[in-house]
């Protein structure tokens, strides 16, 4: 078998020669014309069609995440010993630019389709039956931590400001400038939290004093921080993030 | 042309799969090292010029859209390849030793690669392995995607941070077999038109 491989090769050499040169070099042009389509990718996405695609695809997957997200499926609640310490800081700005909102004077501002719009000040949330879990966040960028984090379970708040929890979304704007907003299937799941300790302690400026809603079943970018002011809706509301192409449902 | 001098290699279904998985793997691929250099695993960033998307966002814009058509692609060929008995004739049996003296031939140049229809030992296991290392990928990253919704598969597997570990190396697995294919079919040129035309020259 191998012999006559040999000889057929042999004999079939000096004719195919040629031929077999040219298919070579038609392979070399062809591979480095996908070379060459593989190093201007990324300004494949500069192209306003292309770009429309992936807008509409990213779209998709948030129906996607919509239908395979379960209230009943619950994130995993983490002993106390595995608690990533220090816990990163992560913003759209550094360390040193952190919001420092003064508590005394702070309200929370509530609008859209909630029943009673009464602005809620930090003793009236304190005062709310409290829950705690230490659960992971997970950064859009790929990296996790572990923390503790204790408030209000968000549904129980949705319920008393008598919010219209037939509503697609909920806004959230922040202190800091930032904005959110998230699906009502998510705001109602029972690890969903509104927190205003991180660690058993008051949370810290740099983890979204006075208050951060802690949704263990999104990405970190989707638990806003020093929130001011949330709108229960049904015209989409975007975010920070969001609007610059994060998927906008980024669920875990 | 005499029809009897060409011979039948790979099936119309089997072409277009090909090529629409070669597609979405580049993307895939390149996408992916997008999203890691966001937050390296490893002390290593991928070079910018061979990533997609621009940045983090559009990395991630192209991996979540070309994952369907990976997936779905992916289904239509390992369901014709288990259905019509594909896998079973061309990718079976697979033994050691043929593997390791395959292997030991190609090393040395010596390869037979007389009838294209049949895939040696080397061919066999490399092909089999990108499957698996596509099942893998597929399965890591739906949980690396969802670990709360898909923990059933992520609770075997280390959770997300296990997950994100077995989608690297399974990528660093699956690339560097596609790398060997591709130096293959270079150095055996007359692979790559049947693996569009679907037929070769007979060469007995």
């Amino acid at each position: 078998m191998k012999k006559r491989t040999m000889e057929t090769s042999l004999a079939a050499q000096s004719s195919k020669l040629v031929r077999a040169v040219e298919r070579r070099l038609f392979l070399r042009q062809g591979l480095s014309l996908g070379a060459l389509a593989m190093l201007s990718g990324c300004k494949l996405t500069d192209d306003e069609s292309v770009q429309n695609v992936l807008t509409s695809m990213s779209r998709w997957n948030d129906g996607a995440q919509a239908v395979i997200f379960s209230q009943a499926r619950l994130a995993p609640e983490f002993p106390e010993s595995a608690i990533t310490r220090p816990f990163p800081f992560n913003a759209f700005y550094t360390e040193d630019e952190i919001t420092y909102v003064d508590g005394k004077q702070y309200k929370l501002e509530l609008a859209g389709k909630i029943r009673d719009k009464k602005p809620w000040a930090l003793p009236e949330l304190y005062a709310l039956p409290q829950t705690s879990q230490i659960t992971r966040h997970i950064c859009v960028e790929g990296w996790s931590a572990i923390g503790k984090w204790s408030g209000v379970r968000f549904s129980d708040f949705l319920e008393r400001i008598g919010a219209d929890t037939t509503a697609k979304y909920i806004g959230f704007e922040c202190a800091d400038d930032y904005s959110t907003s998230i699906d009502m299937a998510t705001a109602l799941h029972p690890q969903t939290l509104l927190t205003f300790r991180f660690a058993d302690q008051i949370l810290p400026p740099k983890y979204g004093f006075p208050m951060k809603l802690r949704i263990p079943t999104k990405l970190g970018f989707k638990n806003p921080k020093h929130i001011m002011a949330m709108t229960v809706t049904n015209e989409y509301p975007g975010g920070y993030w969001e609007d610059q192409g994060y998927n906008w449902f980024s669920g875990s | 042309m005499d029809d009897s001098r060409w011979i039948s290699i790979h099936p119309l279904i089997v072409r277009i799969t090909h090529w629409i998985n070669a597609l979405a793997i580049l993307v895939m691929v390149t996408s992916g090292w997008q999203i890691y250099n966001a937050s390296p695993l490893f002390p290593f960033r991928f070079p910018r010029d061979i990533t997609l998307g621009g940045w983090l966002a559009g990395g991630i814009q192209w991996h979540f859209a070309a994952m369907w058509v990976l997936v779905l692609n992916g289904l239509v060929y390992t369901t014709y390849g288990i259905v019509s008995g594909h896998f079973r004739r061309k990718l079976f049996p697979i033994t050691p030793a043929a593997v390791l003296h395959d292997v030991k031939e190609a090393l040395r140049g010596k390869l037979a690669h007389d009838d294209l229809s049949m895939y040696n030992a080397a061919q066999r296991t490399a092909y089999l392995a990108i499957i698996l290392c596509l099942v893998v990928l597929v399965c890591t990253g739906l949980v690396i995607w969802k670990p709360v919704q898909f923990y059933a598969i992520g609770q075997f597997i280390g959770d997300y941070e296990g997950a994100r570990l077995l989608h690297f190396f399974a990528m660093a697995l699956m690339v560097f077999i596609v790398l060997v294919h591709i130096a293959m079919v270079i150095l055996v040129p007359r692979t790559f038109p049947t693996m569009i035309t679907g037929r070769a020259r007979r060469t007995t």
